[in-house]
């Protein structure tokens, strides 16, 4: 391996001979390497984006509504039907697989508080449902199990909620009113954003399903509830407990062998995994388009090799007249067209970084630069190289010593 | 050293063509000893250029053999070949053939870089024979920034550098004038006086009487083989 130094410097001043077409060559490098890394980039920015509004709605989630009843020839929408109770969630929760079930109680109401009012979403539920969205409590505390039971009139915020009603003050501890009631507020919410609908999660006041039924919604029974939240313990089993529910309610709402169902379950995830699924197939499609140039740049590079190879052809007679191997061309060649494809690469990757830093610092669009994308690049630039290096050099290393040497 | 350099028996070399068969060396018999000082004479197409081919293991014979310093040089595979050229061989070119892009020092020492010497020492030999042929000062030099007498010195300080049992040299004149002619045969001189053999192809007379022995190829066949009269 003495041999590879010296290449190394033959090959360098190969390609310092000539400057301009080894530049141009390199250029169709670059510009691959470049698009790739932007492109992948940009994908797994999308990809990054649509995880985190994923997570803040809490993971492997599904819902069970109420059904929908008719009176008087007018039909409800789901969920407008007395036929969940508090009593199926607690029989949910038993089940395996479950991790956590809240029944659920929600509506638009108008909240008081000094001169500010403001009408947002109030949900009326157990502790479970922040659990199972995985949502904390930044400032003060949530309510807990006794004071559903007691029906003690608290109530936790969203941050928007916090900001249009309190303003700068500190809202635990102060007393709000939703509708006529008075309610303490004791806690803050951790900020989650949008969701995927674009609607304002913050926007929102969470108290104890009891108070909510008696103090606020009114309910025609007691102990009904419009929806159950329920959280599966793992994202593929999903199904399994979905049924298990399903089977679950229709057992204990007495519903025989083809009644229709008197409920509706929902997989949030479900709408969540295709939004990602989505992404990563555009990022895919991305890399693929900018992978082609990458291919372009590397016939560009054996082109440029069989140009050197036919021009360089008397040289290569000489260093085979002087001991050179077949071997000790095909490497010297090779190692130039690796040369090239690799300085491509590395001004490719920082260009493409600069883009996609720049994209990110001008529209704020959300990249992400992976040291696997950089690593799969130098990957992709050794197997340029060497791929579209070899026919050139193989070429030199078979030539007849002979002809070379005549050649003019 | 009484073994011969070049011992070649009955070798030929015919190529195919489209116009059938065609012989551009039949039969040749010569054997070279150690320090000998041959030139090789003859019109185009005698059959020397590829008698030399043959010596420089840059081609095959069809037929007969060749020994190169002792070794059977027929059959020998690619890789061999390259290692006599390398190791055993210098060769010397009418159109010097240095490589343009290449310090002369680097010129010298690439044959040392085939035959995988380390970078000191292929330097410092490389020094050694710049010095021995006079070009020691231009040593980071470029070739097109030196003379064609000088570029043929370097291409034999090139052909020397890997201490070979013999130097061919293929019209090493042809494109000097003839008082650059005169001192590149005068280097050749020294260097078989030295006791490094050489071969020597040329159509000038007045070249070959330089060498110790003439030996006159003519369609293929040796038709002559003398010893040089000395006239001094």
């Amino acid at each position: 391996m003495t041999l590879i130094r010296p290449m190394f410097h033959e090959a360098w001043l190969a390609m310092g001979a000539n400057r301009l077409r080894s530049a141009l060559t390199m250029l169709g490098m670059v510009i691959g390497v470049g698009a790739v890394v932007i492109m992948l980039a940009i994908g797994q920015g999308a990809q990054y984006a649509v995880q985190q509004t994923i997570s803040t709605m809490g993971s492997n989630l599904f819902i069970v509504l109420a059904g929908s009843f008719t009176a008087s020839g007018v039909r409800s929408g789901s969920g407008g039907g007395p036929t969940l109770t508090v009593g199926d969630s607690d029989a949910i929760a038993e089940l395996d697989g479950v991790v956590a079930s809240a029944p659920t109680h929600m509506g638009s109401r108008q909240l008081v508080y000094g001169a500010q009012n403001w009408s947002t979403q109030v949900i009326g539920t157990t502790p479970d449902y922040l659990e199972a969205r995985a949502w904390n409590v930044v400032n003060g505390a949530g309510f807990g199990d006794s004071d559903v039971r007691s029906a003690t009139r608290v109530a936790v915020i969203g941050k928007t909620v916090a900001e249009n009603l309190f303003g700068d003050e500190d809202p635990v501890g102060k007393t709000m009113r939703i509708q006529q009631s008075p309610f303490i507020v004791i806690g803050v919410l951790a900020p989650k954003g949008q969701n995927l609908d674009g609607r304002d999660q913050d926007d929102t006041v969470i108290i104890p399903l009891s108070t909510a039924q008696r103090k606020v919604f009114g309910t025609p029974f007691l102990g009904s509830v419009r929806m159950i939240m329920v959280q599966a313990a793992a994202a593929d089993g999903m199904d399994r407990t979905m049924a298990s529910v399903s089977s679950l309610l229709r057992q204990r709402h007495r519903l025989r062998d083809g009644m229709p169902d008197d409920f509706f379950m929902r997989n949030l995830s479900a709408a969540a995994e295709s939004e990602a699924e989505t992404t990563r197939t555009m990022s895919i499609l991305l890399g693929a388009i900018a992978s082609i140039s990458l291919l372009v740049g590397g016939i560009g590079i054996m082109n440029i090799m069989l140009v050197s190879v036919t021009e360089r052809t008397r040289e290569i007679g000489i260093r085979m007249a002087i001991g050179a191997r077949q071997q000790d061309i095909l490497t010297q060649f090779l190692l130039e067209a690796v040369m090239i494809s690799f300085a491509g690469c590395l001004l490719g990757l920082i260009l493409g970084v600069g883009i996609a830093l720049a994209i990110n610092a001008f529209t704020g669009m959300v990249v992400v630069i992976s040291g696997s994308a950089a690593l799969l690049a130098f990957a992709v630039a050794a197997f340029v190289g060497i791929f579209f290096g070899w026919y050139p050099a193989r070429k030199a290393a078979r030539l007849d010593p002979i002809e070379a040497l005549r050649y003019q | 050293m009484t073994q011969a350099v070049i011992r070649v028996l009955g070798l030929g070399k015919s190529y195919v063509t489209a116009a059938g068969d065609f012989t551009a060396l039949h039969s040749v018999d010569l054997t070279v000893e150690s320090g000998e000082y041959i030139a090789i004479m003859g019109p185009s197409g005698s059959g020397k250029s590829t008698f030399m081919n043959l010596l420089g293991c840059l081609d095959t014979p069809t037929r007969g053999d060749y020994f190169l310093a002792g070794e059977r040089v027929a059959g020998l595979d690619g890789d061999a070949l390259a290692r006599l050229r390398n190791r055993t061989l210098g060769f010397v070119f009418q159109g010097f053939n240095l490589l343009p892009r290449m310090s002369l020092q680097d010129n010298v020492a690439l044959p040392l870089v085939y035959a995988g010497v380390d970078q000191p020492t292929r330097r410092a030999k490389a020094r050694v024979l710049l010095e021995r042929v006079g070009l020691g000062r231009y040593a980071e030099s470029l070739p097109n920034r030196i003379s064609g007498g000088q570029q043929q010195r370097v291409a034999i300080a090139r052909a020397l550098v890997n201490d070979p049992s013999l130097i061919l040299a293929d019209e090493p004149t042809g494109n000097l004038d003839s008082h650059t002619s005169e001192d590149i045969m005068a280097l050749f001189g020294e260097l078989n006086a030295a006791g490094i053999t050489i071969v020597l192809v040329t159509h000038e007379p007045d070249i070959a009487e330089h060498a110790k022995r003439q030996v006159r190829f003519l369609d293929g066949r040796i038709v002559d083989d003398r010893l040089t009269e000395v006239v001094r």
